[in-house]
Protein backbone atom coordinates (compact mmCIF):
# COMPACT_ATOMS: atom_id res chain seq x y z
CA UNK A 1 0.00 0.00 0.00
CA UNK A 2 2.46 2.87 -0.97
CA UNK A 3 -0.20 5.30 -0.90
CA UNK A 4 -0.37 4.86 3.31
CA UNK A 5 3.35 5.24 3.41
CA UNK A 6 3.61 8.60 1.17
CA UNK A 7 0.81 10.25 4.08
CA UNK A 8 2.88 9.35 6.32
CA UNK A 9 5.55 10.55 4.56
CA UNK A 10 4.13 13.81 3.37
CA UNK A 11 2.70 14.08 7.52
CA UNK A 12 6.22 13.89 8.96
CA UNK A 13 6.73 16.96 6.30
CA UNK A 14 4.77 19.23 7.12
CA UNK A 15 5.30 19.20 10.71
CA UNK A 16 3.76 22.64 12.26
CA UNK A 17 6.25 25.35 11.54
CA UNK A 18 6.40 27.88 14.03
CA UNK A 19 6.14 31.44 12.33
CA UNK A 20 8.36 33.73 14.15
CA UNK A 21 6.41 37.72 13.31
CA UNK A 22 8.74 39.70 15.21
CA UNK A 23 11.89 38.06 13.43
CA UNK A 24 9.58 38.77 10.16
CA UNK A 25 9.12 42.46 10.88
CA UNK A 26 13.09 42.82 12.06
CA UNK A 27 13.96 41.28 8.84
CA UNK A 28 12.91 43.44 6.27
CA UNK A 29 14.36 45.59 4.21
CA UNK A 30 17.76 44.65 6.38
CA UNK A 31 20.76 42.95 5.89
CA UNK A 32 22.05 42.43 9.28
CA UNK A 33 19.75 40.02 11.30
CA UNK A 34 20.21 36.80 12.77
CA UNK A 35 18.57 35.50 15.40
CA UNK A 36 20.20 33.99 18.45
CA UNK A 37 18.46 31.32 19.70
CA UNK A 38 20.57 31.48 23.03
CA UNK A 39 19.28 33.89 25.72
CA UNK A 40 22.01 36.37 27.61
CA UNK A 41 22.30 38.65 29.64
CA UNK A 42 22.57 42.33 28.84
CA UNK A 43 26.81 42.60 29.75
CA UNK A 44 27.25 39.77 27.03
CA UNK A 45 26.53 43.19 24.16
CA UNK A 46 29.91 44.83 26.02
CA UNK A 47 31.83 42.37 23.64
CA UNK A 48 30.17 44.39 20.76
CA UNK A 49 30.97 47.40 22.38
CA UNK A 50 34.49 45.98 22.39
CA UNK A 51 34.55 45.59 18.33
CA UNK A 52 32.65 48.63 18.00
CA UNK A 53 35.54 50.38 19.49
CA UNK A 54 38.33 49.29 17.40
CA UNK A 55 36.72 49.42 14.95
CA UNK A 56 35.91 53.32 15.69
CA UNK A 57 39.58 53.35 15.90
CA UNK A 58 40.15 52.08 13.06
CA UNK A 59 37.73 54.44 11.35
CA UNK A 60 38.94 57.46 12.65
CA UNK A 61 42.48 56.89 12.71
CA UNK A 62 42.23 56.06 8.41
CA UNK A 63 40.54 59.47 8.17
CA UNK A 64 37.27 57.42 6.67
CA UNK A 65 35.27 59.75 8.48
CA UNK A 66 36.73 62.66 6.80
CA UNK A 67 34.62 64.57 5.00
CA UNK A 68 37.57 65.43 2.25
CA UNK A 69 38.55 62.08 1.85
CA UNK A 70 34.88 60.81 0.78
CA UNK A 71 34.81 63.88 -1.64
CA UNK A 72 38.36 62.86 -3.34
CA UNK A 73 36.56 59.51 -3.22
CA UNK A 74 33.82 60.45 -5.79
CA UNK A 75 36.23 62.85 -7.96
CA UNK A 76 38.64 60.20 -8.03
CA UNK A 77 41.16 62.38 -6.81
CA UNK A 78 42.75 59.72 -4.08
CA UNK A 79 43.35 56.08 -3.93
CA UNK A 80 42.42 55.73 -0.15
CA UNK A 81 38.80 55.19 0.24
CA UNK A 82 38.73 52.74 -2.96
CA UNK A 83 42.21 50.89 -0.36
CA UNK A 84 40.05 50.64 2.38
CA UNK A 85 36.95 49.76 0.75
CA UNK A 86 38.30 47.27 -1.13
CA UNK A 87 40.50 45.80 1.38
CA UNK A 88 37.54 45.15 3.78
CA UNK A 89 35.79 43.53 1.20
CA UNK A 90 38.83 41.17 0.56
CA UNK A 91 39.19 40.45 4.51
CA UNK A 92 35.34 39.86 4.71
CA UNK A 93 34.89 37.75 1.59
CA UNK A 94 38.07 35.73 2.75
CA UNK A 95 36.24 35.28 6.05
CA UNK A 96 33.16 34.61 5.02
CA UNK A 97 34.38 31.62 3.21
CA UNK A 98 36.64 30.12 5.68
CA UNK A 99 33.53 30.42 8.35
CA UNK A 100 31.76 28.16 5.40
CA UNK A 101 34.43 25.91 4.80
CA UNK A 102 35.40 24.84 8.48
CA UNK A 103 31.68 25.61 9.73
CA UNK A 104 33.33 27.55 12.31
CA UNK A 105 30.88 27.96 15.16
CA UNK A 106 30.15 30.87 17.20
CA UNK A 107 32.02 31.11 21.14
CA UNK A 108 28.66 29.82 22.41
CA UNK A 109 29.00 26.95 20.01
CA UNK A 110 25.99 27.74 18.02
CA UNK A 111 26.46 27.28 13.89
CA UNK A 112 26.57 30.54 11.99
CA UNK A 113 24.19 31.37 9.75
CA UNK A 114 23.44 33.34 6.38
CA UNK A 115 20.91 34.65 4.93
CA UNK A 116 20.45 35.19 0.60
CA UNK A 117 19.37 38.25 0.09
CA UNK A 118 16.18 39.13 -2.49
CA UNK A 119 16.48 41.48 -5.14
CA UNK A 120 14.27 44.71 -4.87
CA UNK A 121 13.82 47.82 -6.76
CA UNK A 122 14.78 49.36 -3.43
CA UNK A 123 18.09 48.82 -3.51
CA UNK A 124 18.64 50.86 -6.60
CA UNK A 125 16.21 53.54 -5.50
CA UNK A 126 17.29 53.54 -2.19
CA UNK A 127 20.71 53.20 -3.27
CA UNK A 128 20.92 56.13 -5.46
CA UNK A 129 19.12 58.12 -2.89
CA UNK A 130 22.03 57.14 -0.16
CA UNK A 131 24.65 57.67 -2.10
CA UNK A 132 23.25 61.38 -3.00
CA UNK A 133 23.22 62.06 1.03
CA UNK A 134 26.81 60.14 1.35
CA UNK A 135 28.56 62.42 -0.75
CA UNK A 136 26.89 65.39 0.99
CA UNK A 137 27.51 64.62 4.50
CA UNK A 138 30.66 62.70 3.69
CA UNK A 139 29.82 60.01 6.02
CA UNK A 140 27.66 56.81 5.95
CA UNK A 141 25.94 55.55 9.63
CA UNK A 142 29.32 54.05 10.96
CA UNK A 143 31.03 56.89 10.76
CA UNK A 144 28.32 59.62 12.00
CA UNK A 145 29.38 57.92 15.50
CA UNK A 146 32.87 57.97 15.11
CA UNK A 147 32.81 61.62 14.13
CA UNK A 148 30.32 62.50 17.18
CA UNK A 149 33.22 60.67 19.50
CA UNK A 150 35.40 62.72 18.10
CA UNK A 151 34.18 66.40 19.12
CA UNK A 152 31.84 67.04 16.17
CA UNK A 153 28.98 67.21 18.44
CA UNK A 154 26.74 69.04 15.73
CA UNK A 155 27.06 65.87 13.57
CA UNK A 156 24.71 64.63 16.16
CA UNK A 157 21.79 66.70 14.04
CA UNK A 158 23.17 64.51 10.81
CA UNK A 159 21.83 61.72 12.98
CA UNK A 160 19.08 62.46 14.02
CA UNK A 161 18.23 63.74 10.85
CA UNK A 162 19.23 60.20 9.54
CA UNK A 163 16.72 58.94 11.92
CA UNK A 164 13.89 60.72 10.59
CA UNK A 165 14.50 59.61 7.39
CA UNK A 166 14.24 56.16 8.24
CA UNK A 167 10.54 56.92 10.29
CA UNK A 168 9.56 58.83 6.94
CA UNK A 169 10.95 55.64 5.20
CA UNK A 170 9.35 53.27 7.51
CA UNK A 171 6.04 55.42 7.39
CA UNK A 172 5.56 55.45 2.92
CA UNK A 173 7.06 51.84 2.82
CA UNK A 174 3.91 50.44 1.54
CA UNK A 175 3.13 52.96 -0.92
CA UNK A 176 6.85 52.93 -2.25
CA UNK A 177 8.01 50.96 -5.34
CA UNK A 178 9.85 47.94 -4.29
CA UNK B 1 53.09 55.56 19.23
CA UNK B 2 54.12 57.98 16.43
CA UNK B 3 53.67 55.55 14.01
CA UNK B 4 49.71 54.51 16.20
CA UNK B 5 48.90 58.66 15.52
CA UNK B 6 50.43 59.03 12.18
CA UNK B 7 46.96 58.64 9.58
CA UNK B 8 46.95 54.48 9.29
CA UNK B 9 47.54 53.29 5.86
CA UNK B 10 44.28 52.40 3.87
CA UNK B 11 45.29 48.60 4.32
CA UNK B 12 45.78 48.57 7.74
CA UNK B 13 42.35 50.02 8.36
CA UNK B 14 40.50 48.36 5.48
CA UNK B 15 41.89 44.92 6.85
CA UNK B 16 40.64 46.17 10.18
CA UNK B 17 37.37 46.74 9.00
CA UNK B 18 36.83 43.39 7.16
CA UNK B 19 37.60 41.70 10.18
CA UNK B 20 34.78 43.11 11.92
CA UNK B 21 33.03 41.11 9.63
CA UNK B 22 33.92 37.70 10.96
CA UNK B 23 34.52 39.07 14.61
CA UNK B 24 30.88 40.16 15.23
CA UNK B 25 29.71 36.06 13.45
CA UNK B 26 32.05 34.17 15.58
CA UNK B 27 31.06 36.51 18.91
CA UNK B 28 27.55 35.44 18.55
CA UNK B 29 26.05 35.34 15.39
CA UNK B 30 25.84 38.97 13.92
CA UNK B 31 25.63 40.36 10.60
CA UNK B 32 27.62 43.87 10.62
CA UNK B 33 24.93 46.35 9.42
CA UNK B 34 25.18 49.70 11.01
CA UNK B 35 22.03 51.72 9.30
CA UNK B 36 20.12 49.14 11.50
CA UNK B 37 20.32 51.06 14.39
CA UNK B 38 18.26 54.04 13.02
CA UNK B 39 15.69 51.47 12.61
CA UNK B 40 15.92 50.72 16.28
CA UNK B 41 16.09 54.02 17.36
CA UNK B 42 12.60 54.83 15.46
CA UNK B 43 10.88 51.59 16.84
CA UNK B 44 12.50 52.15 20.43
CA UNK B 45 11.27 55.79 20.55
CA UNK B 46 8.42 56.98 17.97
CA UNK B 47 6.86 53.48 16.61
CA UNK B 48 3.92 55.37 16.41
CA UNK B 49 1.92 51.89 15.28
CA UNK B 50 3.96 51.65 11.71
CA UNK B 51 4.31 48.11 11.30
CA UNK B 52 7.63 48.90 10.11
CA UNK B 53 8.44 49.54 13.35
CA UNK B 54 6.73 47.03 15.67
CA UNK B 55 9.12 44.81 16.39
CA UNK B 56 11.38 43.73 19.79
CA UNK B 57 14.07 46.15 19.14
CA UNK B 58 15.85 45.11 22.80
CA UNK B 59 16.75 41.97 20.32
CA UNK B 60 18.84 43.93 18.37
CA UNK B 61 20.48 45.71 21.58
CA UNK B 62 23.77 44.31 20.93
CA UNK B 63 24.21 46.73 17.60
CA UNK B 64 23.63 49.52 20.01
CA UNK B 65 26.57 48.27 21.97
CA UNK B 66 28.36 48.10 18.96
CA UNK B 67 27.95 52.04 17.40
CA UNK B 68 28.48 53.25 21.14
CA UNK B 69 31.91 51.05 20.81
CA UNK B 70 32.11 52.83 17.51
CA UNK B 71 31.29 56.49 19.29
CA UNK B 72 33.95 55.88 22.49
CA UNK B 73 36.30 54.83 19.76
CA UNK B 74 36.15 58.04 17.91
CA UNK B 75 37.16 59.62 21.06
CA UNK B 76 39.48 57.64 21.91
CA UNK B 77 41.12 57.63 18.84
CA UNK B 78 41.24 61.44 18.88
CA UNK B 79 42.19 62.47 22.55
CA UNK B 80 44.89 59.49 22.44
CA UNK B 81 45.90 58.96 18.73
CA UNK B 82 45.42 62.30 17.21
CA UNK B 83 47.71 63.27 14.62
CA UNK B 84 48.21 67.25 15.41
CA UNK B 85 49.10 67.83 11.45
CA UNK B 86 46.05 69.37 9.34
CA UNK B 87 44.41 66.50 7.49
CA UNK B 88 45.61 65.43 4.16
CA UNK B 89 43.45 66.55 1.08
CA UNK B 90 44.41 66.11 -2.73
CA UNK B 91 45.39 70.05 -4.01
CA UNK B 92 43.25 69.72 -6.94
CA UNK B 93 40.26 69.73 -4.04
CA UNK B 94 41.71 72.11 -2.11
CA UNK B 95 42.12 74.72 -4.57
CA UNK B 96 38.16 73.55 -5.53
CA UNK B 97 37.07 73.81 -2.13
CA UNK B 98 38.46 77.28 -1.89
CA UNK B 99 36.37 78.45 -4.62
CA UNK B 100 33.35 78.00 -2.55
CA UNK B 101 35.26 79.29 0.62
CA UNK B 102 35.84 76.04 2.11
CA UNK B 103 39.41 76.43 3.75
CA UNK B 104 39.62 74.86 7.35
CA UNK B 105 41.30 71.51 6.99
CA UNK B 106 42.93 71.69 9.90
CA UNK B 107 40.32 68.90 11.24
CA UNK B 108 38.36 65.82 8.88
CA UNK B 109 35.62 68.03 9.04
CA UNK B 110 35.78 71.93 7.45
CA UNK B 111 34.14 73.75 10.31
CA UNK B 112 32.44 76.15 7.08
CA UNK B 113 30.09 73.32 6.93
CA UNK B 114 30.06 71.31 10.17
CA UNK B 115 29.61 73.82 13.21
CA UNK B 116 26.44 74.99 14.66
CA UNK B 117 27.27 78.74 12.57
CA UNK B 118 26.97 76.64 9.57
CA UNK B 119 23.76 75.00 10.50
CA UNK B 120 22.27 78.27 10.55
CA UNK B 121 23.10 79.02 6.61
CA UNK B 122 21.26 77.53 4.09
CA UNK B 123 24.55 75.48 2.56
CA UNK B 124 25.14 73.99 6.03
CA UNK B 125 20.77 73.16 6.61
CA UNK B 126 20.98 71.44 3.30
CA UNK B 127 24.07 69.69 3.79
CA UNK B 128 23.43 68.65 7.38
CA UNK B 129 19.96 68.30 7.81
CA UNK B 130 19.24 67.03 3.98
CA UNK B 131 21.95 65.27 3.37
CA UNK B 132 21.16 63.06 6.98
CA UNK B 133 17.63 62.73 5.73
CA UNK B 134 18.76 60.72 2.74
CA UNK B 135 21.03 58.89 4.18
CA UNK B 136 18.50 57.51 6.23
CA UNK B 137 15.68 57.45 3.94
CA UNK B 138 18.34 55.74 1.06
CA UNK B 139 19.46 53.37 3.43
CA UNK B 140 16.23 51.95 5.01
CA UNK B 141 15.14 51.69 1.21
CA UNK B 142 17.93 49.75 0.20
CA UNK B 143 18.10 47.31 2.77
CA UNK B 144 21.12 48.23 4.26
CA UNK B 145 24.48 51.39 3.56
CA UNK B 146 27.35 50.42 3.51
CA UNK B 147 28.08 48.20 6.41
CA UNK B 148 25.31 45.77 5.40
CA UNK B 149 25.45 45.52 1.70
CA UNK B 150 29.05 47.07 0.58
CA UNK B 151 31.20 45.04 3.05
CA UNK B 152 29.53 42.09 4.34
CA UNK B 153 26.65 42.06 1.71
CA UNK B 154 29.48 41.48 -0.98
CA UNK B 155 31.49 39.53 1.31
CA UNK B 156 28.92 36.43 1.13
CA UNK B 157 28.65 37.02 -2.57
CA UNK B 158 25.55 38.48 -2.39
CA UNK B 159 23.85 39.97 -6.03
CA UNK B 160 21.12 42.36 -4.64
CA UNK B 161 24.43 43.89 -2.18
CA UNK B 162 26.57 44.23 -5.64
CA UNK B 163 23.65 45.93 -7.22
CA UNK B 164 23.09 48.78 -4.14
CA UNK B 165 26.28 49.35 -3.88
CA UNK B 166 26.60 50.30 -7.55
CA UNK B 167 23.92 52.46 -6.85
CA UNK B 168 25.49 54.28 -3.51
CA UNK B 169 28.58 54.71 -6.07
CA UNK B 170 26.48 56.16 -8.36
CA UNK B 171 24.46 58.48 -6.83
CA UNK B 172 27.62 59.55 -4.52
CA UNK B 173 29.40 60.71 -8.03
CA UNK B 174 26.03 62.28 -9.49
CA UNK B 175 25.72 64.25 -5.82
CA UNK B 176 29.80 65.52 -6.17
CA UNK B 177 30.28 66.49 -9.16
CA UNK B 178 27.01 67.40 -10.24
CA UNK B 179 24.66 68.72 -7.73
CA UNK B 180 27.03 69.54 -4.78
CA UNK B 181 29.42 72.81 -6.86
CA UNK B 182 25.26 74.13 -6.60
CA UNK B 183 25.18 73.58 -2.97
CA UNK B 184 28.58 74.93 -2.09
CA UNK B 185 27.80 78.19 -3.89
CA UNK B 186 25.12 79.08 -2.16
Amino acid sequence: MPGVFNKISVETNTAPTFVDTDYEARAQDTMCINESHLQHKWYHNLKYAAVGILFGIAFTKAEVISWFRIQEMFRLQSFHMYGVIGTAIVVGMLSVWLIKKFKVKTIYGEAIEFHPKKFNKGQIYGGLIFGLGWAMTGACPGPLFAQIGAGFLVIAVVLLSAVAGTWVYGYFRERLPH
Amino acid sequence: MELLQQPWPWYVAGALIGLTVPALLILGNKHFGISANLRHACAACFPAKIPFFQYNWKKEAWNLFFVGGILIGGLLATQFLSDPNPVQVAPALLSELKEYGIEDHSKVLPKELFSIDALFTLRGLIMLVGGGFLVGFGARYAGGCTSGHSIIGISNLQVPSMIATAAFMAGGFLMANLILPFILKL
